[in-house]
């Protein structure tokens, strides 16, 4: 089975994923892999990365200089496709006029959605994580433990490909030996910031990102991730031989035409289709799950965006992995008689608890920097270090005004030059011209760091998103409408974020931008950094909780919740890798399900 | 995920009752073609008139001269990029437009005024006399404030039309995007450089 038009679906299949990115396609991928006919449902087009990606193109071949604008918000060459904070004819609204209260939502319509162009930074949540209202009393505690989840992380980091170290840090787990490939060396800004930041008693270490650093090792892993199954085995052995590892060149936002960065449409899609178990229809825009007279999901009904016909198309389990905003609006839009405020929501928690991470950034100049002997700083196409949070003992002592911890991301080198790439030599130089400016250009190029914290914010009852009375989309479905609020733990640590930066630029010898008064002016817009995560979270009480620890909505036991959605607490670890083995998890809780008849 | 570098100027937030309005459909869309090699003029027409390309080529020039490292800025296309910036159908760029356009009528005008002459026209010390006046907007005095406004911006047009050109990318020291089996980090003088050899 493969890619498919709408009008060629079968009459009925074991799964309908909604949803490709890093949700539903682990959720393909496993469910395949293990034999069940899967029909997967994409709202963007198809997207082809070995094809479509602008590897080595530079800035002068394109538009603007790369520049970003609003039909590209992250510059020409992200692999973005119709998509960013807006998507035309598909608005979203705000409650409020304030602007702090308001929610950015980003989507991509694209196979493999936002897959295509995230940051590939792959951290374990850990045992904290699972557990923080049992250690502070804020928030949800998850129905699981870290122990719960950490094996489906060791196959997902083997799937995947992810470079990093293992450093014995409190609460930022190490891997078992074989998950992690070797991490990229560090660049010169990462190394100076690991040496003077000691001094501060900040630990800066490899980063771990999903990117072959090394080929994976197609003899031995595939029988670690699909023990019993031959077929699974040669399969994967296959798709990671096609993959090629870093040759060290391009960003991977661009995407990876080599396959040497984890995308769900280089990763996970191919070995699924591969298996001959996976359909998937592109172009097709879920408007809502369709249930029979008990209440039971029969599949789902969506617009080709093709020929605006819609459609309706069956199943004997429905997984929504639209992303956690869009798995949400399909949920509220399933209404019926027997559901008059949604699928799923008996609770009345669907679309509640929404939660962003905590982003606040600050840059310098570092003179040590200046004048650099030349040299290739491209690297893994990303960060190779980062800060693990460090204050746990801090914080836990209640000496730092707010509840949860950050990371720090780096951003240095000697970058492929485009639009800004000279913009703080003013600040240097004054402003000049001619032979100095020429000069000036040289010394300070590649002297310049930032500083981006990355914190964990608490759920809250002012952060949820709803059906908009009015607004409907291009295709006559209603929008969601956010409210948003930031509680003090969140701006507080965004303070925090400034302060430690200065001081990190400071102890390098560099001189720090200017840091904002106050935390609530330094934090980003929720939604800004696009850690999408919450609205149908996961507990261990049908009343409380949207899903149970399986992402098996309790109302309906046969439509799960794949995408962030389930998430009950946000940790500071950016989401993506427990997306992913949540839902591997999860789908394999699903097939043992489809086997014992229960479902 | 990063933070988008030197997006949020250009974008507009994402306001109540949004309606999608931030993309104009006069650019080159949400789903361009990113493999295709572009230059200024392929997607939107450029705008600038001959007297407007003769002096902003004075003005990269004097900006980006050349040296013994790389050619000058007009030598690498430069005028044509700041022609497609100003000429571009996205929010902001209007704005750039009328900046631009602006300056450059100022620039001529003082060329005139100073020396009797357009600014392309001037040697090289008398364009060094205007561009004294107004390339430090710190600096600039009340009567130069606005043109130092102008010319903040076409330096920065100019410097990143030329620094983005392989030739502009070898001047500064940028050396990647190459392929490579393996990532080897700071060189042994850069580790020196920075005193952790």
């Amino acid at each position: 089975m493969p890619h498919i038009s709408s009008s060629k679906t079968q009459p009925v299949y074991d799964v309908i994923v909604v949803g490709s990115g890093a949700g539903g396609g682990q959720t393909a991928y496993t469910l395949t892999m293990e034999g069940a006919k899967v029909l997967m449902l994409e709202a963007g087009r198809n997207y082809d990365p070995v094809k479509e990606t602008p590897m080595f193109q530079t800035n002068n071949q394109a538009p603007l200089r790369g520049a970003s604008t609003p039909d590209k918000p992250f510059g020409f060459y992200d692999s973005t496709v119709d998509g960013g904070w807006q998507v035309p004819g598909e608005p979203y609204t705000n409650a409020s006029g304030d602007p702090a209260r308001q929610f950015w939502w980003w989507r991509a319509r694209m196979l493999g959605g936002r897959t295509n162009h995230w940051g590939r930074i792959s951290l374990r949540n850990g045992p904290y994580d699972f557990k923080p209202h049992a250690r502070d009393g804020l928030g949800f505690d998850w129905p699981m433990t870290y122990e719960d989840l950490a094996p489906y992380y060791d196959k997902t980091e083997m799937l995947v490909g992810v470079y990093g170290t293992n450093e014995g840090l409190e609460n930022t787990p190490d891997s078992p030996a074989g998950c992690l490939l070797p991490p990229p060396k560090m660049r010169a800004g990462e190394l100076l910031a690991q040496h003077r930041a000691k001094k501060l008693g900040i630990p800066v270490m490899a980063i771990h990102r999903a990117v072959l650093s090394a080929k994976q090792d197609a003899e031995n892993l595939p029988a670690k991730l699909h023990p019993k199954n031959a077929k699974a085995q040669r399969l994967i052995a296959k798709a990671m031989r096609e993959r090629a590892a870093c040759f060290w060149a391009t960003a991977c936002g661009r995407g990876c035409s080599i396959k040497a960065n984890y995308q769900s449409t280089t990763v996970h899609l191919p070995p699924a289709l591969d298996t001959g178990n996976l359909d998937i229809v592109t172009d097709a825009m879920v408007r809502a799950v369709t249930v029979d007279e008990n209440g039971k999901a029969t599949g789902v009904s969506y617009i080709d965006r093709k020929t605006r016909e819609e459609r309706t198309v069956k199943a004997r389990v429905v997984v929504l992995a639209a992303s956690s905003a869009e798995s949400v609006r399909i949920l509220l839009n399933s209404k019926s008689p027997r559901f008059p405020h949604g699928l799923a929501n008996s609770s009345g928690l669907v679309g509640k608890y929404i939660m962003d991470t905590v982003g606040a950034r600050l840059g310098g100049q570092i003179p040590a920097l200046e004048n650099l002997p030349v040299h290739n700083e491209d690297g893994a196409g990303g960060a190779h270090v980062y800060v693990p949070w460090w204050l746990y003992k801090e914080q836990h002592a209640g000496k730092l005004g707010f509840a949860r911890g950050y990371h720090i991301e780096f951003e240095s080198g000697r970058r492929m030059p485009g639009m800004g790439s000279t913009s703080g030599v003013e600040s240097m130089n004054g402003g000049n011209y001619g032979q100095q400016f020429k000069a000036d250009a040289r010394r300070y190029y590649g002297s310049f760091m930032g500083f981006a914290g990355r914190g964990e914010m608490i759920p809250n009852e002012d952060s949820f998103c709803e059906l908009d009375p009015t607004v409907k989309d291009k295709w006559g479905i209603p929008v969601l409408r956010f409210h948003w609020k930031w509680s003090e733990h969140e701006t507080r640590q965004a303070a925090h974020m400034q302060k430690t930066f200065a001081e990190i630029i400071e102890s390098m010898g560099g001189k720090a931008g200017k840091p904002e008064a106050t935390g609530a002016a330094a934090i980003e817009p929720g939604g800004k950094i696009i850690h999408e995560v919450g609205g149908t979270i996961m507990g261990t009480d049908a009343k409380k909780s949207v899903t149970n620890q399986w992402c098996q909505t309790w109302d309906v036991k046969n439509l799960f919740v794949t995408d962030g959605g389930a998430f009950c607490s946000n940790a500071d670890k950016n989401p993506t890798l427990t997306i992913m083995a949540l839902a591997w998890r999860s789908s394999d809780y699903l097939l043992e399900e489809m086997r014992k008849g229960n479902l | 995920m990063l933070t988008a570098a030197a997006s949020v100027a250009l974008m507009e937030r994402a306001g109540v009752a949004a309606e999608g309005a931030a993309t104009t459909g006069v650019g080159y869309g949400t789903d361009p073609d990113l493999v295709k090699i572009y230059k200024p003029g392929d997607v939107w027409a450029l705008t600038f008139t001959g007297a407007q390309r003769r002096t902003a080529t004075a003005l990269c020039d004097t900006i980006i001269p050349a040296d013994a490292k790389s050619p000058a800025a007009s030598k690498v296309g430069v005028p044509d990029f700041i022609d497609e910036w100003i000429s571009a159908p996205y929010p902001g760029h209007a704005d750039d437009k009328r900046t631009v356009v602006a300056g450059l009528n100022w620039i001529d005008a003082e060329a005139q005024k100073r020396f009797g002459n357009d600014f392309a026209d001037l040697v090289l010390r008398q364009k060094n006399a205007i561009c004294d006046d107004i390339c430090a907007f710190g600096r600039a005095k009340p009567e130069f404030k606005q043109a130092a406004g102008f010319f903040r911006k076409f330096r920065d047009l100019t410097a990143g039309g030329f620094y983005s050109t392989p030739e502009g990318m070898k001047d500064i020291g940028y050396v990647g995007n190459v392929p490579s089996v393996n990532f080897d980090g700071p060189t042994p003088e850069a580790l020196k450089h920075l005193g952790l050899a």
